[in-house]
């Protein structure tokens, strides 16, 4: 007993290089966060005077957050795109990835093939002509220009084929029997039993449409319908910034999405590393 | 009874294409067709409906590299690249080795710390550092308490400052994000595997070259490849936390071509915009396909 014991505490002896590294990397990680709420609660004038603590000056400047921009206009416009896309994204990409690999014959491999191909075009390269698109459609400053482009990609529709490997046959071929439509049998079970595989991608999904800001920047540039992000950018690129507003404006941009962390940080994690398996 | 057997498959396999129509459409209209406008564009000059061929062929692209401007946004970018890239990833594999120790105490909390910053969008966590770096801001105060500085330094107003602070920015973001798909990896690892090493009489750095490290290849492969696109593709840091600036000497490709199609910086010129943004698109398709030629030789 007491020999497992000594040799545990060797072993901890010998993690003590790995304790400190871990310490200074997660101190460094996370100080930018309590400089955030720390700044948000603090005069500008003690902001750059380079005070660490929490002051009074919350109340104030989200008062002044909310006078000087259109706070709750664009916090619900971010929640109605983000909710808008990442449903659209789970029902069409999983759609996709059920057909690729539960109904999977040659062609539809070869296909699969080409569309991966998409994962190398940069957002910068079809921003003109998708711009060009939107606009003669009539769709600027409107919801479906922010979403449509975002709504199938390989790397969504990959997740859901890679994680639909493991989806027993069986249960198609029995469901059949009992006279399930093949849509039927989508609905019915391949969504109940992937239900981890969609919350990793729902993660996934919201955070990206949450952060999006080249695109938004594009096409809806009116003050009506711009998102948390372009807000926030804004506050900060005036001739003189005021710190604490801005700091609570950031806040106000990274609470929904720190929530979704810490919530379900093993589905972000399987989301984004899932289709790697 | 054969025959029917064929027809219900044919059925299957045609409700297959059905189910996945609208993903592969949607591809088609919003990814393929708009690259190929891109190229169309790129052969042409002038506004609106008004777009014509430009009268020497290939212009746009030849006026691409006789532009100062951009030629320094291809050296910002790859500097951001070369210096970026490798040691985010190396200290991403260390914290996944360390981390993915079953000894180590405390392992989801210091996983969860190394890995919040993913929680921020990238232009928080631009605003957050570009504040953070500011002439009267808590860095310069601390250096200037540490005796270090001796004088507020403006940070942002220095080429070299300014992106050195990007990398700083792009490392603080990133690194626990591509440590994720490490751990996801080093977890299929069979743990016999370490053992064996072990017995064999292999130290730490001896079993991280030689069995963490090989197989890990294809993580590692697939993250250089979404490094190098991600970082080929920079915009929100450059726009957020430098502005491109000082004069142009921290700006990204994207940015630059944002600037030249929608910031109204400069004249809109669709044409030639079109143009750089195809060239990186080539670049991303060369590099891609390196690092899989790369990686499919050391076999």
């Amino acid at each position: 007993m007491t020999k497992v014991k000594k040799n545990k505490s060797a072993i901890q002896r010998r993690l003590i290089p790995s304790y400190i590294f871990l310490i200074i990397i997660s101190f460094i990680s996370v100080f930018p966060f309590y400089w955030m709420i720390s700044a948000a609660t603090n005069r500008t004038l003690d902001v750059a005077r380079g005070k660490l603590t929490f002051g009074n000056y919350a109340v104030e400047n989200f008062n002044k957050l909310v006078s000087q921009t259109p706070l709750w206009k664009a916090l619900g416009n971010s929640f109605y795109y983000a909710a808008l896309q990442t449903i659209l994204v789970l029902f069409i990409c999983s759609l996709a990835g059920y057909g690729f690999e539960l109904y999977h014959d040659k062609w539809k491999d070869r296909l699969f093939a080409v569309l991966l191909l998409a994962m190398m075009i940069p957002q910068v390269a079809t921003m003109i002509p998708l711009f060009k698109m939107m606009s003669s459609w009539g769709l600027l400053n409107n919801v479906w220009a922010f979403v449509l482009p975002a709504i199938s990609t390989p790397f969504m529709i990959m997740l859901f084929r890679q994680n639909s490997r493991n989806f027993p046959i069986d249960i198609m071929e029995a469901a059949r029997i009992d006279g399930l439509s093949e849509i039927g049998i989508f609905f019915k079970i391949y969504m109940p039993v992937m239900k981890s595989t969609y919350a990793a991608a729902a993660v996934v999904a919201f955070m990206n449409a949450w952060n999006s800001y080249m695109w938004p920047k594009v096409v809806m540039f009116s003050t009506d319908s711009q998102t948390m992000p372009m807000l926030i950018s804004t506050l900060a690129s005036g001739y003189t910034v005021d710190y604490g507003v801005l700091m609570m404006g950031v806040l106000f941009c990274s609470l929904p999405t720190m929530i979704i962390f810490f919530i379900l940080q093993k589905s972000f994690a399987e989301g984004i590393s899932g289709s790697v398996k | 009874m054969n025959n029917m057997g064929i027809n219900i498959q044919k059925k299957q396999q045609r409700a297959g294409w059905f189910f996945l129509a609208p993903a592969a459409l949607l591809i088609f209209v919003m990814n393929f067709y708009p690259m190929f406008q891109a190229f169309m564009m790129s052969l042409k000059t002038g506004v609106g409906k008004n777009m014509h061929f430009t009268t020497v062929p290939f212009f746009n692209y030849t006026r691409m590299f006789s532009d100062k401007i951009f030629k320094q946004s291809i050296g910002n970018t790859f500097f951001y690249l070369i210096i970026q890239v490798p040691v985010m990833l190396i200290l991403a594999i260390l914290l996944a080795q360390i981390l993915n120790n079953k000894d180590l105490k405390f392992r989801g909390l210091f996983r969860t710390m190394v890995f919040l910053p993913c929680a921020t969008s990238l232009v928080s966590y631009s605003l957050i550092f570009k504040s953070l770096f500011a002439t009267r801001g808590l860095m310069n105060e601390i250096f200037i308490k540490l005796g270090i500085f001796k004088d507020y330094y403006n940070f942002l107003g220095d080429p070299w400052s300014a992106k050195i602070i990007i990398i700083i920015a792009l490392l603080w973001r990133w690194t626990g994000y591509n440590m994720v798909f490490y751990l996801a990896g080093l977890q299929n690892i069979e743990y016999s595997v370490y053992e064996a090493a072990k017995i064999d009489g292999a130290n730490g750095w001896k079993t991280f070259w030689h069995i963490t490290v090989p197989l890990l290849k294809p993580t590692i492969i697939m993250t250089f490849i979404m490094s190098i696109n991600g970082t080929l593709q920079l915009f929100d840091e450059s726009v957020n936390l430098t502005n491109g600036g000082p004069a142009n000497t921290s700006i990204t490709m994207s940015h630059y071509i944002y600037n030249n199609s929608f910031s109204g910086t400069n004249v809109p010129n669709f044409g030639y915009a079109s143009a750089m943004s195809f060239f990186v698109f080539i670049l991303v398709g060369i590099l891609a396909f390196i690092n899989l030629k790369v990686g499919d030789s050391r076999d």
